[in-house]
């Protein structure tokens, strides 16, 4: 019955128990489980496109009241496996006095951040790819690979739409990190520790409960991050064709295409890590271990039907007011959580009175927020229209 | 040789390549992608080296923000997306003179330093703890470190404020 419950620890011993037995050195049984362990991380990771375009279409259309796609056996379930035919059939096109070399780099180094974030997402308190004690820190540092990513596809296209779009992209990419940052770092405050075990297991009460502004605001870097309405502005695919990436096509359009939905999976997994609680759920991870994936799994689901909810709620933003929103609301409301979240940290060792004191200060912090922008909005809307127009623009 | 032995060759040659990558290359994007070749590589040395947290900074910092701040001051330049680039200008004499002194002070310093060659010494498993502390601590790096954090949150909200409208 333990083995069972203890599944996917047992397992893993049990597979180094049996190299052992055949005579492999050390070094090789821990080089052997380290490539098996890294090969199932990335094809859980491109599972993730599998399982997510079906549930986006889907999802998206019942909101919209319509039927989505319902072509493809069965309930059009399949049409991820249609489009990806469709793909690898479709021309590669390198545009012409483009460079070559950095035009077929970019959509590889658009898979590097996406794929490498999993190495440091928990399954469950042993079933990781390696519990870094710098784990949060490695996920930012990772992340920020994106930007370059993106830079070399604006440049390696020789398209000055595509050139554009790439300034846009880093700006928005490079306004959002920051808040998210500040998010991150109010949880290590809480959890003391930067490695991602150790925050889920400091997390007796969810962060998003001790948190809230905290979450919120990282939930909305997160999409920014990953690239999903309503601040989709990277690509914006009804205004602007495809942004960055409007030269690629094919294959090299595919690797850009699954990256960004194992970024969603990513940043789904990183938001229940970091706000939800991760791995735990109300004591059942001490019941079974075998079920802490399936947890994981399951807030990740929740976490991307909110993403989905999201996009189908809110139109998109236009590009100055969502840089705006970044650094004039986003920014300052982060620094005021993260000082708030100091001081409480100071104030009590209390796990409780943490959580206690800080929800407060965070629904007190929400409410001054509101009459803030309740009483700017309305200084806007009722000021002459031409000081309104320039406010806008400025 | 054992495995980190090689580890270090293969980083160096990526350190050393992006380097003369750098120099050598006409394009100025793609030399400005060897220098983020070579940041790379040094991250990785502080990983063999047991320092997690300096090398995920390394990347961040170097990778993440200073590259791109480069690549954009490249990008915004005029007439730099030209084939006919020159690598150099007027002011070759300058740099080769100053050049030449960095390389012979840190030659210097190569030669001199009596480079400790014994075993590692024991890595504390609560690096990080240690790091934290010694930051905050008056008689270690509290004034470098408070007077560095304070100025880069100045930085920000000045940026916050100038995108304010007044």
């Amino acid at each position: 019955m333990d083995f069972i419950l203890n599944l996917w620890v047992e397992l893993g011993a049990w597979a180094q128990g049996l190299l052992n037995s055949w005579g492999v050195p050390e070094w090789g049984v821990n080089l052997i489980s380290d490539i098996v362990g890294a090969l199932i991380l990335l094809i859980i990771a491109v599972m993730a496109v599998i399982i997510f375009t079906p549930m986006e279409r889907k999802v998206i259309a019942r909101m919209q009241d319509r039927p989505g796609p319902n072509r493809v056996w069965p309930y059009g379930l399949l049409q991820a496996l249609a489009d990806a035919i469709k793909m690898l059939t479709k021309e590669d096109i390198v545009p012409r006095n483009s460079d070559r070399a950095l035009h077929m780099l970019a959509p590889l180094i658009v898979a590097i951040p996406a794929f490498l974030v999993f190495a440091v997402l928990p399954w469950g308190p042993q079933v990781i790819g390696k519990d870094l004690n710098v784990g949060v820190l490695f996920i930012v540092a990772v992340g920020s690979i994106h930007v370059l990513a993106v830079v070399i596809a604006g440049w390696g296209s020789n398209n000055k739409f595509g050139l554009l779009s790439t300034f846009r992209a880093v700006n928005q990419l490079l306004a959002y990190e920051i808040p998210m940052v500040l998010c991150i770092l109010t949880v290590v405050l809480f959890a003391k520790t930067m490695s991602t075990v150790g925050i889920v297991e400091a997390q007796t009460v969810p962060y998003f409960v001790v948190t809230p502004v905290a979450g919120m605001i990282f939930l909305i870097c997160a999409l920014a991050e990953a690239n999903r309405s309503p601040v989709d502005l990277l690509e914006a695919d009804s205004e602007m064709v495809a942004g960055y990436m409007v030269e690629y096509s094919g294959m090299k359009f595919a690797m850009f295409f699954i990256a960004e939905y194992v970024n969603i999976f990513a940043v789904a997994i990183l938001t229940s890590t970091l706000f939800l609680g991760g791995y735990k759920f109300f004591g059942l991870e001490a019941v079974a271990p075998i079920l802490t994936p399936v947890i994981v799994f399951v807030k990740a689901v929740f976490v991307v039907f909110c993403m989905l909810w999201f996009r189908a709620t809110f139109p998109r933003m236009r590009f100055d007011h969502l840089v705006g929103f970044a650094w004039k609301f986003l920014v300052p409301l982060a620094l005021v959580n993260l000082l708030l979240g100091a001081l409480v940290v100071k104030l009590t060792d209390n796990v409780w009175g943490q959580a206690g004191f800080m929800l407060l200060s965070n629904i007190i912090l929400i409410a001054i927020t509101g009459i803030l922008v309740n009483r700017i909005a309305r200084q806007l809307r009722e000021a002459p229209a031409i000081k309104r127009i320039a406010a806008v623009e400025r | 040789m054992n495995f980190s032995q090689v580890v270090f060759i293969i980083l160096s040659a990526m350190a050393l390549i992006g380097a003369v990558g750098v120099v050598t290359n006409r394009n100025l994007f793609r030399a400005a992608l060897f220098l983020i070749l070579s940041f790379v590589g040094v991250a990785g040395f502080y990983i063999l080296l047991e320092a997690e947290f300096l090398a995920m900074v390394q990347l961040l910092v170097y990778v993440g923000a200073i590259s791109i701040l480069i690549i954009f001051a490249i990008m915004l330049s005029r007439r730099i997306m030209s084939s006919e680039f020159r690598a150099s200008n007027e002011q070759w004499l300058i740099a080769l003179v100053a050049a030449a002194i960095l390389l012979g002070v840190l030659l210097a310093i190569l030669l001199q330093v009596n480079w400790p060659t014994d075993p590692v010494a024991d890595i504390p498993d609560n690096l990080m703890v240690e790091l934290g502390k010694a930051l905050v601590a008056p008689d270690q790096f509290l004034l470098v470190f408070e007077v560095a954090s304070v100025l880069l949150l100045v930085a920000l909200v000045g940026a916050v404020i100038i995108a304010r409208e007044r």
